[in-house]
């Protein structure tokens, strides 16, 4: 099987748009809701859970053939708390006022059920390079949600957008709409983005 | 020879293997990043101390600081200066000490737009955690030139405001105890305010932030009494 075939293609933009994780499957919404505030930390949210659905993706699909059944699950959560705890670390470093942004939530990267879904449900049944597209599509999935929430509730919350505020907008009170910034507005917003995802799509 | 992956022994040894290689693994990757971090964590106090100076936006917050403070020292309850370096390395542990005799107490000294003006750290209690802040006093140790206040995790949208400049900059001016004994601290956060000289509006629906603020400052300044009542000009 090629490298580029069209089942592997498959298994990467399907998480992208029919089988998006969050509009489809409905998982992650938790840390959607949270860290959408601003356009920044959603953005560098979305890569952080990319690269580490694609990387521990491909560390189980590795060692699939090993695990012993009955520990599986503690397993792969090992793997995905000791690569959220390395990409923690190291926004702490180089991203020092990103982390104190997204506070806790890398943390609770571990419990967003993106991954475990796909480790459970993908990583041990293929190999690793379709685990890998699966993973980066599974994480870009649910990146561009975010990015998309990010991008609705900065611009009427706070007339801004990577914390740059927009002059023409700054004038008009409508763009400081508070409830906007309010997880509760960001969870209105998910469900509009489902509504459009559906009727473009016509899934019933 | 094909593995017996559901054994026991498999399944100990196994877990065992994983353990130890992601226990090296974290441990490296930690001592490793520790002094980056650790920088990253100082001058992010640093900048902090200089947004209590109104100096909001500053990109080299390490240059800034150096060239603003003059000295950083630590006080005792008595007044007495301790050490004549290194306030900024006090823990907040032994500045929030219950026992008054082993407090120490940083006083930043610095030198913004040729005034002397003094900072002091604050700690305090929210609704749901930690708040903390600098306050920063001109020469007279009176009249507030402006304010840092933070928090772990007050309620986003209400008590979480505290940290935005709106709120912190109504304190500029006020003034921060009764009269020159220093005995009683004036200012702090009311839901209605009887001295508006020393007193901040409090913030609608964030009342146990509000307190906690103006308990911060109550508890934060008390300590330096004797020191201000030596030294004001």
């Amino acid at each position: 099987m090629s490298l580029f075939s069209q089942q592997n293609k498959e298994v990467f933009t399907g998480p992208l748009n029919l089988n998006n994780p969050v509009v489809a499957q409905v998982l992650g919404i938790c840390s959607a809701l949270a860290v959408t505030s601003q356009l920044e930390p959603a953005i560098v949210m979305g890569l952080s859970v990319t690269v580490i659905t694609a990387f521990a993706n491909v560390i189980i699909s590795l060692l699939r053939k090993t695990i012993p059944n009955r520990i599986r699950i503690i397993v792969q959560l090992v793997v995905v708390a000791t690569l959220v705890t390395i990409v923690s670390q190291v926004l702490k470093a180089f991203a020092y006022d990103v982390s104190v942004q997204l506070s806790v939530y890398v943390g609770l990267i571990i419990t967003n059920c993106i991954l475990m879904g796909r480790l459970e449900a993908f990583a041990m049944m293929n190999g690793p390079w379709e685990s890998f597209l699966d993973g980066v599509g599974s994480g870009l999935g649910y990146a561009w949600i975010l990015v998309v929430v990010g991008f609705v509730r900065e611009l009427l919350g706070s007339a801004s957008l990577f914390g740059y505020e927009i002059p023409v907008l700054t004038d008009c009170d409508f763009f400081h709409n508070g409830m906007m910034t309010m997880p509760a507005m960001a969870l209105i917003i998910c469900g509009c983005v489902i509504w459009a995802h559906r009727s473009i799509n016509k899934v019933d | 020879m094909k593995l017996n992956t559901n054994s026991n022994v498999y399944t100990i040894a196994y877990a065992s293997v994983m353990v130890i290689i992601v226990a090296f693994c974290l441990a490296f990757i930690s001592s490793a990043l520790r002094p980056i971090q650790d920088d990253n964590v100082a001058n992010d106090k640093r900048g902090q101390i200089l947004k209590a100076l109104n100096l909001r936006d500053v990109k080299d917050v390490q240059a800034e600081y150096d060239k603003v403070l003059i000295k950083d020292i630590i006080l005792n309850v008595n007044g007495e200066v301790i050490d004549s370096v290194g306030g900024f390395n006090v823990d907040s542990k032994d500045i929030q000490a219950k026992d008054d005799a082993q407090k120490k107490l940083p006083l930043y000294v610095c030198n913004v737009e040729n005034d002397t003006v003094y900072v002091v750290p604050m700690y305090g209690r929210g609704l749901w955690g930690g708040l903390w802040g600098y306050v920063a006093l001109k020469g007279d140790f009176q009249t507030v030139y402006g304010t840092f206040l933070s928090h772990e995790g007050e309620t986003a949208g209400l008590g979480a405001r505290i940290v935005e400049p709106w709120f912190q900059e109504k304190f500029i001016g006020k003034k921060a105890f009764t009269d020159s004994t220093y005995t009683e601290v004036a200012i702090g956060v009311a839901k209605k305010v009887e001295d508006p000289a020393s007193q901040v509006d409090a913030i609608t629906g964030a009342t146990l932030t509000s307190n906690g603020v103006d308990g911060m400052f109550k508890s934060s300044l008390a300590p330096y009494q004797k020191y201000f009542s030596a030294n004001h000009k």
